[in-house]
């Protein structure tokens, strides 16, 4: 069952006054809706929701690429839709960022998912959001995890290394912009893009 | 809360560094369930550190998710957790459904529950074999495990055409509708299946070496295993009544009268015979769905095969698998492509507190405790 | 010099049976194939039931799955090989005492698979170690598995094990072990051993026989 996402709201501002929590309408027909949280607040705000407000699960942490930031506001919709459009048209371009999705779920009032999105500041160099592996044992290979394919440093993480590639390997594969190393060199039946890779290697 | 830098820290202060083994156990190894390392520090027989190491099986099923559209992606969710495909097909066409907004028929979801529970069969099937295994009794428990699962797998061939990679379920039903004669056969496969049951379990509660080797090892406390985020029969064996078969009934579970068998202490040995408990359980869901098995369409009417594009948004949808939580966290940007598949693998959630169950304990209690964990690679590497 | 076949008939009806060296030891090492036990994802499952009551290997003597390699003279590749996986597997087939074989059993393992797109999938384990038998299939049918096996007995029973064209293991100057590939930054280094890898030039055009 959803959880009712305005009043956790609401708990949360007035217990944290300070931390940058904003609301997401999820668009589509699954209506789960999302609390968009500013990175240096999530550790506070994952404290408070475990410890006052039951979410003691966390079930799930994604990692997502978004080179293009407008995407990403389609897929989260802020609630006050004419500001965006008032950016749109003076500021300029924003940069692409990476976001970290989290899945809450509560044991003892059996409701869930709370979904928390964390954002980083950009694409390249700063990519930092705290760790909640202190809070939540279970995100600790999660977040190692989206370190590797995506390339978010999580800060207070125990041990933030490479899982799933060896170490050392030095891209984050899940990017948009990843692209494969070439061992196209035998392709019996390429097309699309694998044809192009497979032409290199074609004899002249 | 829990502070994981004490248990995980590799530097081993205080600790005589002369005296203690490095081991690396895999990844070829007899009782590591497929390609898993684990890097251990022993100190005689004993555990000070165990660092599990993944990735040999990393096949990149998120990334070339993202190079098709969204009904590509159903077969290679059959090999995520290879031993029970139909389950993750559940999962998959559960989770687009949530996206899409896309209803499923009765019959459809009577046929989804049967499936499922056969799965549910397998596995835990599968699993006594295989622990067993580890545990010495090497091929015997495993000839009548299989004995039973290739029966049901026969099933499976009759209906989908395939022994394992079933590829069965669509978003909005399943892929065709049973043939003639093929609910007698269950039937008939399950009306067997209790007295096999009865024959394993009469050879195993009183076993000498099972109860010295399973009993009191492995254990965890209970809030350190929801913190762990474990779920599944690992969490129900400690005595945490989480199934979301219960909780959050998805299909028509709620229809339908079974228990939720719990354990005590959450040991090797609790985690074993909960199995056996769940699956008299699925028995009795698979008796109750054949019996009320209506007619009807098999996959909603205006269901799309081709072309299709679920609305911009995103869903995560789960499922009670035989394992634990199965989820999908699906990110849709309106084209026929998924823009980000993100698979919730129970395996790899669980193996978190791997470390925190073995330390202290010898060698030979790492091996049953990983088979107690019921892991399979496919699902931990993605 | 060939025995005349009457010749030989009239022997063994009297218990005399003519055969040459190299049959029997053909013979006595295709029935007796110890596998070693090396399941790597799906395709393990279809191996481990193809050893199991229905479908029975031990029937032809490779039942015995040996942990170590040392002991092993088959390896049944089964399941994907990824890339961070592959310099395992080239270490574990060095390892193998000659004479030893290598059945490719799956698609992931000959060329890659369903998954030849992933960025950590090697597409196909021929890249580096020399494969005897291929059996294709998503997963093979444990018969499929069988019928491979027959091929490779078939294979084995027709090894020279004298002469010019002695077979790789009867040779002095014959490579036993092959270079483990090292991790890069991005792929594995070298992808393919060039020495035992030699795919044949396609050159497909775009919109052509499909």
């Amino acid at each position: 069952m959803n959880p009712d996402i305005d009043a956790i709201l609401n708990h949360l501002r007035e217990a944290l006054p300070d931390a940058a929590i904003e609301l997401r309408r999820n668009p589509g027909p699954a209506e789960q809706h999302s609390l968009l949280v500013e990175a240096a607040s999530l550790p506070d705000v994952c404290r408070f929701l475990h410890d006052e407000l039951h979410f003691d699960y966390l079930s799930n942490v994604t990692g997502i690429d978004w080179p293009d930031p407008a995407k990403a506001e389609a897929v989260a919709l802020a609630d006050n839709e004419n500001e965006t459009k008032e950016e749109t048209e003076e500021s300029p371009p924003k940069p692409g960022f990476l976001e970290v999705v989290y899945h809450l779920y509560s044991h003892r009032d059996r409701v869930g998912p709370l979904v928390l999105r964390v954002r980083t500041l950009d694409r390249g160099e700063n990519v930092e959001i705290p760790s909640v592996v202190s809070i939540y044992r279970s995100a600790e290979f999660q977040e190692r995890e989206i370190y590797d394919l995506f390339g978010v440093r999580f800060t207070g993480h125990p041990d933030l290394r490479r899982i799933l590639m060896w170490d050392e390997f030095v891209d984050h594969p899940m990017r948009k912009d990843y692209v494969a190393p070439d061992d196209f060199e035998y392709e019996p039946t390429p097309h699309d893009a694998v044809l192009e890779r497979a032409k290199e290697h074609y004899p002249s | 809360m829990i502070a994981p830098s004490s248990i995980s820290n590799p530097t081993l202060e205080g600790t005589d560094d002369d005296q203690l083994l490095r081991v690396s156990l895999g990844p070829q190894h007899p009782s590591t369930h497929g390609v898993f390392r684990m890097n251990v520090v022993l100190d005689g027989e004993t555990i000070v550190s165990l660092k599990p190491v993944f990735g040999y099986l990393h096949r990149n099923h998120e990334k070339i998710a993202e190079c098709g559209p969204y009904l590509h992606s159903m077969p290679y969710t059959d090999r995520l957790d290879y031993i029970c495909p139909l389950t993750n097909n559940w999962a998959y066409a559960l989770s687009v459904e949530k996206l899409a907004g896309i209803e499923v028929p009765e019959r459809a979801e009577y046929m989804r529950v049967i499936l499922g529970e056969l799965t549910r069969l397998i596995n835990h099937t599968s699993f006594m074999g295989f622990i067993l295994g580890d545990m010495g009794a090497w091929g015997s428990a495993l000839m009548y495990a299989f004995r039973e699962r290739e029966k049901i797998l026969d099933l499976f061939e009759h209906l989908t055409g395939a022994r394992m990679m079933a590829n069965f379920m669509r978003f909005g039903g399943c892929r065709y509708d049973l043939p003639e004669g093929w609910i007698g056969q269950v039937s008939t496969i399950i009306d067997d299946y209790g007295p096999f049951l009865d024959e394993m379990e009469q050879l195993l509660i009183g076993n000498e070496i099972l109860l010295a080797r399973t009993q009191d090892v492995g254990q965890l406390p209970a809030e350190k295993l929801i913190n762990g985020g474990v779920t599944g029969p690992m969490l129900r064996a400690a005595g945490i009544s989480y199934d979301i078969r219960k909780v959050e009934p998805y299909g028509i579970y709620d229809r339908f009268d079974f228990r939720i068998p719990l354990g005590e202490k959450g040991d090797c040995y609790d985690r074993i015979m909960i199995r056996f408990l769940e699956m008299r359980e699925s028995l009795k869901i698979l008796r109750q769905a054949i019996d009320g098995l209506p007619e009807g369409d098999f996959i909603h009417p205006k269901a799309k095969l081709r072309n299709f594009k679920p609305p911009v948004g995103e869903a995560y949808g789960r499922i009670e698998g035989p394992k634990g939580e199965l989820g999908f966290h699906l990110v849709s940007n309106g084209t026929t492509d998924p823009y980000r598949f993100r698979v919730r693998a129970p395996s790899f959630i669980n193996l978190t507190l791997l470390e925190d169950m073995c330390l202290g304990l010898d060698l030979a209690d790492v091996v049953i405790i990983l088979g107690s964990i019921d892991i399979v690679l496919g699902e931990v590497d993605r | 010099m060939a025995i005349d076949q009457k010749l030989a008939e009239d022997l063994k009806s009297q218990g005399i049976h003519v055969t040459s060296f190299e049959s029997l030891i053909n013979w006595g090492r295709s029935s007796s194939l110890w596998p070693m036990q090396f399941g790597l994802a799906c395709c393990a499952i279809e191996m481990i039931a193809a050893t199991m009551a229905k479908y029975d290997m031990a029937r032809f003597g490779a039942e015995v799955f040996r942990p170590s390699p040392r002991q092993a003279d088959l390896m049944l590749v089964a399941g994907t090989v990824t890339k961070k996986m592959a310099p395992l597997v080239v270490r574990l087939y060095n390892q193998m005492a000659e004479p030893k074989y290598v059945i490719a059993m799956g698609a992931c393992a000959i060329s890659g698979g369903p998954f030849k797109q992933g960025y950590n999938v090697l597409k196909g384990i021929d890249r580096y170690i020399p494969v005897d038998i291929v059996i294709p299939g998503c997963p093979p049918r444990p018969e499929a598995l069988l019928d491979g096996l027959m091929a490779l007995r078939k294979k084995i029973a027709g090894e020279k094990l004298i002469g010019k064209n002695r077979v790789r293991h009867a040779d002095a100057k014959g490579t036993a072990e092959f270079p483990v590939p090292e991790y890069g930054p991005h792929d594995l280094q070298p992808t393919a051993n060039r020495e035992i890898w030699h795919p044949k030039p396609v050159v497909h055009e775009e919109g052509g026989d499909r």
